[in-house]
């Protein structure tokens, strides 16, 4: 579904949780963004990037019963919606626990896995996915 | 400076709904383009510019120049009128049928076709659930498992938790869709479903099952779109767009100020209000873009109808097609359908044919205003239209 180059872009983003800070109001963003929606003209050129600890809480969650074929192996899975203590609230999966352990308001922490992989001989993607921290 | 033109709905035409596995993507848009001409009783020759409206051709048929596509197989390439196509994913046909608008408002244009079409079941099993995860942020929420199902579901379950409200509460504007779509012989389902049944189906994602979801669905709808010039030279009766608004909020749920309030759908019903000189207490019936059942609930709030967690109060008996405030008399994007690029140009349809009284078994008696809301993705984009009275 994609070339290698879609993937590799976001590698550090991915594989490192590489967010951006805007120096002029310093709100924390995960995805980075090169403009911030609060200070426009003002944060031009004062996006800094900012390694994110990939810890936070669960505002919300889903078990994941009908997904795209590149996760139909992983079904089911928990998606979330996790606040990081820097501020922004990011999606992603949640792994390695038991269906009771995951609610909203469980603190969480991310860990380095594979996400999904093109077929058999194609590129395997990697990035974060959450575990409930004890 | 604000000019004086009005803009009038004066013909519109739908295929049936569903999995029509013998109609192509142009043949779909042709028979409802024919449609809405016939009905509206022009010459395809004054049709000045067509806008037509679709999301996913590109990756699901593999046609992209859906403008031309349209034209061209309608039979009108040699009248070389723009054909340009609108792109607002699942807002798609709200916004194009507002492009139509503003070309009539601009004093451009006197007459404007939309054509909304999507063809969806050309792709089998579970791709089609990536595909329509293309209306998502793509690297930061599809990339890592979410579908639009699953965003809707971590909506529902937040909503739920904390304003105290039961899963019945969302199955019940499912039980609505289906029970209005018995009586449209376009919709998909047409089959009333119960309480029970809507609460017992296959989960998609938790706390979401299957009856909370809009189905993958095949469909073209099309209207003709005349100025006050125009519908006063030759007599027709048409119905007036009052107003028109669209509003815009961050691409994916997670940057969002709130995850069960839509931003884009508050500012555009306010804006569209506003300018209709209206209140909802004038509002004959909704629309609405109910593509999951929690956002049927999270729209009434957002549009006005209830306060956030409230419109658990209006879902039982009010939102019925006699009661206070229909809702979605076609049977809503659940069991009408949601064929993407003409789920908005559909609703159009809807609101004509019932202001015309001619909506038959479904009629919502005697309407004078309706209000049409058609949202894309997860909420990013919202479309807000008001008709009304029959000229």
């Amino acid at each position: 579904m994609g070339e290698l180059s879609r993937f590799w872009r976001e590698s550090e983003h991915r594989y490192r949780l590489m967010g951006t800070k805007c120096g002029n109001c310093n709100v924390t963003y995960f995805p980075p963004r090169d403009i911030c929606p609060k200070c426009h003209r003002e944060s031009i050129g004062k996006m800094k990037p900012v390694q994110l600890q990939g810890k936070g809480e669960i505002i919300s969650f889903t078990i994941v019963h009908d997904s795209p074929p590149r996760f139909i192996r992983q079904r089911p899975y928990f998606m979330a919606l996790i606040k990081l203590d820097e501020g922004p609230t990011i999606t992603g999966q949640i792994v390695d626990c038991d269906a009771d352990e995951v609610d909203i308001g469980k603190r969480v922490r991310t860990v380095f896995r594979k996400i999904a992989e093109e077929g058999k001989s194609g590129i395997i993607e990697y990035g974060y996915k959450f575990i409930i921290d004890q | 400076m604000k000019t004086l033109n009005k803009a009038y709905i004066i013909g519109a035409g739908e295929t049936k709904y569903g999995e029509l596995w013998e109609k192509s993507l142009r043949e779909l848009a042709v028979e409802a383009g024919l449609k809405a001409v016939e009905n509206a009783g022009i010459f395809s020759k004054e049709i000045e510019v067509l806008y037509g409206s679709n999301s996913l051709a590109g990756t699901i048929n593999g046609q992209e120049n859906i403008g031309s596509l349209i034209s061209d197989f309608s039979g009108i390439a040699e009248n070389n009128i723009p054909a340009i196509r609108i792109e607002a994913s699942t807002a798609s046909g709200g916004a194009a049928v507002r492009q139509a608008y503003l070309a009539v408002k601009s004093g451009e244009y006197d007459v404007v076709m939309v054509g909304g079409v999507e063809k969806m079941t050309d792709i089998y099993g579970s791709e089609i659930i990536d595909l329509t995860s293309s209306v998502l942020d793509r690297e930061w929420e599809a990339f890592l498992g979410a579908t639009p199902a699953a965003l809707a579901a971590m909506s529902a379950r937040k909503y739920m938790k904390d304003f105290n409200v039961p899963k019945e509460a969302l199955a019940m504007v499912s039980v609505n869709d289906h029970l209005n779509a018995s009586k449209n012989s376009h919709a998909q389902y047409r089959n009333k479903i119960t309480l029970e049944q809507a609460l017992n189906a296959t989960p998609v994602a938790e706390p979401l099952n299957l009856m909370d979801c809009s189905p993958v669905s095949d469909g073209a709808a099309a209207v003709i779109v005349a100025s006050e010039k125009y519908v006063k030279k030759n007599g027709i009766e048409g119905v007036e767009i009052l107003s028109s608004a669209a509003s815009q909020d961050y691409l994916a749920v997670h940057s969002r100020k709130s995850i069960y309030r839509l931003d884009s759908t508050v500012l555009a019903a306010r804006e569209a209000l506003g300018k209709a000189k209206l209140k909802l207490d004038n509002i004959s019936f909704s629309e609405i873009h109910d593509s999951y059942s929690i956002y049927g609930l999270m729209e009434l709030e957002d549009l006005g109808f209830a306060e956030k967690g409230k419109a658990k109060d209006l879902v039982y008996d009010e939102i019925k097609l006699n009661g206070r405030i229909p809702v979605n008399p076609s049977g809503g994007l659940k069991a009408k359908g949601n064929p993407f690029g003409a789920t908005g140009v559909g609703q159009f349809v809807e609101a004509y044919t019932q202001l015309k009284g001619k909506a038959g078994e479904r009629q919502v008696k005697s309407p004078v205003n309706a209000l049409l809301h058609n949202m894309g993705g997860t909420g990013s984009t919202s479309v807000v239209h008001i008709l009304g009275g029959v000229a």
